[in-house]
């Protein structure tokens, strides 16, 4: 795969701070160096070819990470990025969790996102290991090791490849307990997968698929918003006793820092978290999407004087209807954002709901900010993305609705 | 008949492979006429006479004979499968009635394209580092193996790439302008900037557009083959990928489907040493990937992917035989990826500098080929400087004009979904467009065609 990550995003990469011992450096002492110079050189050569390039603006992120408060509650707390945190939650298993197996694509020397970075060396390759390379044999061998008594935490190099395993997921994952009468079960099953836009990742690299697993029972889908949340979460997917999909924002690996706890715990699944109070308009967002939320509530504070309740989903199946559906009869406007196509998408399915629940209690339609019908494109990304305008703009049509 | 298939059958056994006795008798019968593509309806041909007078195995699933001896079959019968090739890594041609003898015209145009790759991927490899493109994927150290499975090919084969097969479009005549069209995703873009870079594609080449997910072209490759088969037009398909790739269960649907189904078609697997990180022996623990094809029914070879002239010669008999025959094809490249997996790969973390250095060095197909002009005299140092000069002029102004130009119209993201525009995504475009105007200066319209 065209995998994207290390010093895809300077501007993220800057924010590193104390990651930076855990990067390799970009440029390797090998032979493509004469190389690199060779390329150094030849634009050198070129003047006419140091005038600006009419690239996109890939490094302006589309958003603000909004680090959450210093947690007091679970002892020390570490400066990390968020995939330090994902790196520490599996520590954390590992160490406590003697049955426990990390394995997927390229895991070994530490995953193409650093996020199993020396867990190999201190656990043994028995315990983190690649696998060859097919995702319908990872989730499968994944189901098979928790029927077997082990803790499987499998990774799928990017969400955008889980389809290959979606009969495993769908058709066995979820239905595992179900149809065996509750006789077998693959609880201890947690499928890891990045998620989510980039800024230049087009079709392969930016997908969104939860609303895909929504529409299927049995299992849980997870998505963490920062460093501390997806340490939290991913630590109550693998205790969790059902198998669970837990997709990481991939634009926020770097650029979102917070000081994470470094012992273990837990943030209960299917409930979702009032990030701001507010009286006039709900908007409910996941993932990435939560900080343009965030922004998009200061401003319309700031330009219209509206006061937005922000809450994060965290967990899109089962989700908290009722944390929504209170905020919703308290404000009486709902607003759903994601990145993923707005048909079919997760929005409709709490825009659904909450209907269903608060009918009398709107003051506007529902309104759902997403990602348009297409498929997610390269290089029209920033006019694809729901991004603070857009729902900004929102925003403002439901006020004066 | 039985004892003759008797005896062809110890053979096989006896070399570990499984090739089915029939498929031979099919093949023989075929190749006395190579020109008719006969069309089967799979399967009733192949089937044995049901016999139950005969104290010989009845089982429908394979034809074999007993034995009392309780023996397992060992994963390598013999000590690997050789790696046939032509030239020597000096590039001197070791056996003369395998030398394709190819003019002197037809190898500088090897030469050339090979170079000329390697060119354009060090100066777009060095753009993704300015940040003038998002990403790219270098050829380095394959070159060998997209020049001369291309060349071995008519025009009008259809191609299913993997995405590290540049080589293969640029010997086809694919213009630099449209290499970088693509990788700058500007208005030139034949996929109309909508993937990212190294995933091309062209009609008028017979280069179907590359796609990120792994092995999904392998049971696609076989589909178009077999249409191609039904419309006896003498055309084949070749279906580029990976070692890594060839373990996603894409990959045995496609060598299933090609040998049951009877397509003309070229497995042609690149086995560059590594998926990402992920080394051969954490791949797979059979003798490659060309072991497997004795084990769907396939004619296998392993060949040299660092000479140049074993490609072409493979591929070259491949494809004859796919087309005459009806039969799918599988080769094996053994080759080594030079380059870093893509630009967001630091290979340096899992494999050594000597190992590199080894391939680059010692055992490249561009000094390989190189070294067999020099002997015959059709290149030398002049020819050389001259070259590189003319090459990295070329490409260098290829990649001004497409550094230049704008980005597609922001209208083509919403086009190509279906064949038609739906009224949902036109009402969508036009709400898009509403807001841009009411918020114009948040978006960066002017890097637009207008």
């Amino acid at each position: 795969y065209a995998v994207i990550h290390r010093n895809s995003c300077p501007s993220v990469k800057a924010s590193l701070g104390a990651a930076t011992h855990f990067f390799q450096p970009i440029r390797s002492p090998l032979t493509s160096v004469s190389l690199v110079t060779f390329g150094v050189t030849l634009l050198k050569l070129f003047p006419s070819c140091t005038f600006k390039p009419k690239t996109q603006k890939r490094h302006a992120a589309h958003f603000t990470f909004h680090p959450d408060p210093v947690p007091t509650k679970y002892g020390s707390t570490m400066k990390m990025n968020l995939f330090q945190s994902v790196t520490s939650a599996l520590d954390n298993t590992l160490s406590s969790d003697p049955t426990a197996v990390i394995f997927g694509e390229d895991v070994a020397f530490g995953g193409v996102f650093r996020c199993t970075v020396g867990l190999r060396d201190k656990y043994g390759k028995d315990r983190v290991f690649n696998t060859p390379l097919c995702e319908q044999g990872i989730v499968g061998f994944g189901i098979g090791a928790a029927v077997g008594g082990a803790t499987a935490i499998a990774e799928i190099q990017f969400a955008d490849y889980i389809f290959p395993a979606f009969d495993q997921i769908v058709n066995e994952a979820a239905k595992y307990r179900y149809r065996s009468g509750n006789l077998y079960d693959c609880g201890n099953l947690t499928i890891r997968a990045p998620w989510g836009c980039v800024g230049h990742g087009s079709l392969y690299h930016s997908q969104s698929p939860e609303a895909f697993f929504a529409h299927c029972p049995g299992i849980k889908v997870v998505v963490p918003r920062g460093p501390i949340q997806a340490k939290g979460l991913l630590l109550s997917c693998i205790a969790d006793r059902n198998p669970c999909i837990f997709f990481e924002p991939k634009i926020l690996y770097r650029a979102a820092v917070e000081q994470v706890p470094t012992e273990p715990y837990l943030i209960p699944l299917s409930q979702a978290e009032v990030l701001q109070e507010g009286s006039d308009l709900t908007v409910v967002a996941w993932g990435t999407q939560v900080h343009v939320m965030r922004e998009v509530a200061a401003m319309a504070q700031e330009k219209l004087g509206v006061s937005c309740e922000v809450i994060d989903l965290q967990t899109i199946l089962p989700w908290d209807i009722e944390t929504v559906c209170k905020s919703v009869v308290k404000t009486g406007r709902l607003l759903i954002s994601h990145e993923a196509p707005v048909t079919g998408g997760f929005a409709a399915e709490i825009s659904s709901t909450v209907q269903e629940e608060c009918f009398l209690n709107l003051e506007a339609p529902i309104t759902r900010v997403c990602g348009y019908d297409t498929p997610f494109p390269h290089i029209f990304e920033p006019f694809y993305i729901p991004d603070k305008w857009k729902c900004f703009d929102a925003v403002k049509r439901m006020i004066n609705y | 008949m039985i004892l003759k298939m008797a005896a062809v059958r110890r053979m096989m056994k006896l070399y570990g492979l499984g090739f089915h006795a029939i498929r031979q008798q099919t093949s023989l019968r075929a190749s006395r006429v190579p020109q008719q593509r006969a069309f089967h309806v799979n399967g009733a041909q192949r089937q044995q006479p049901f016999d139950s007078s005969v104290e010989k195995p009845q089982f429908p699933g394979a034809s074999a004979e007993f034995v009392d001896q309780l023996e397992f079959i060992k994963p390598n019968v013999i000590s690997g499968i050789p790696i046939y090739r032509v030239m020597d890594r000096q590039g001197q041609i070791i056996r003369p009635t395998e030398d394709p003898q190819l003019s002197k015209d037809t190898v500088l145009n090897f030469y050339q394209k090979m170079t000329l790759l390697n060119t354009m991927d060090r100066i777009l490899y060095e753009s993704q580092r300015q940040g003038r493109i998002s990403f790219y994927m270098t050829n380095y150290g394959e070159e060998g193996t997209h020049i001369g499975s291309a060349a071995a090919l008519n025009p009008n084969d259809l191609v299913f790439g993997q995405y590290r097969e540049a080589g293969v479009l640029m010997f086809r005549g694919f213009p630099l302008d449209l290499f970088m069209a693509q990788c700058y995703a500007n208005a030139d873009d034949l996929g109309k900037g909508r993937q990212m870079p190294v995933h091309y594609g062209s009609r008028d080449l017979n280069f179907v557009t590359i796609s990120s997910p792994l092995a999904t072209q392998l049971p696609q490759a076989a589909g178009a083959a077999y249409a191609l088969k039904r419309e006896n037009s003498n055309r084949a398909v070749i279906c580029y990928f990976g070692e890594g790739a060839a373990s996603e269960g894409d990959a045995h649907a496609g060598f299933n489907f090609a040998a049951t189904l009877e397509c003309p078609l070229i497995f042609f697997c690149r086995n560059n040493g590594y998926a990402i990180s992920t080394p051969t022996n954490e791949q797979y623990r059979g003798d490659g990937i060309a072991a497997r094809g004795p084990g769907y029914g396939m004619m296998s070879i392993r060949v040299d992917g660092n000479d140049v002239f074993a490609v072409y010669n493979a591929t070259k008999e491949a494809r004859r035989r796919a087309v005459a025959e009806n039969q799918p094809f599988l080769i094996e490249a053994m080759t080594y990826r030079i380059g870093h997996h893509s630009t967001s790969d630091d290979s340096s973390a899992y494999r050594s500098v000597d190992e590199v250095n080894y391939w680059d060095k010692q055992d490249h197909p561009i000094s390989r080929l190189r070294h067999y002009m020099t002997a015959h005299g059709w290149w030398g140092e002049d020819e050389e400087r001259a070259w590189r000069k003319q090459s990295r002029k070329l490409v260098m102004e290829a990649f001004e004009r497409a550094e230049r130009r704008l980005k597609p119209h922001p209208d083509l993201m919403f086009t190509d979904v279906y064949e038609e525009m739906n009224p949902g995504l036109q009402k969508q475009k036009e709400s898009m467009w509403r807001h841009i105007q009411q918020y114009k200066e948040h978006y960066p319209l002017d890097l637009y065609d207008k």
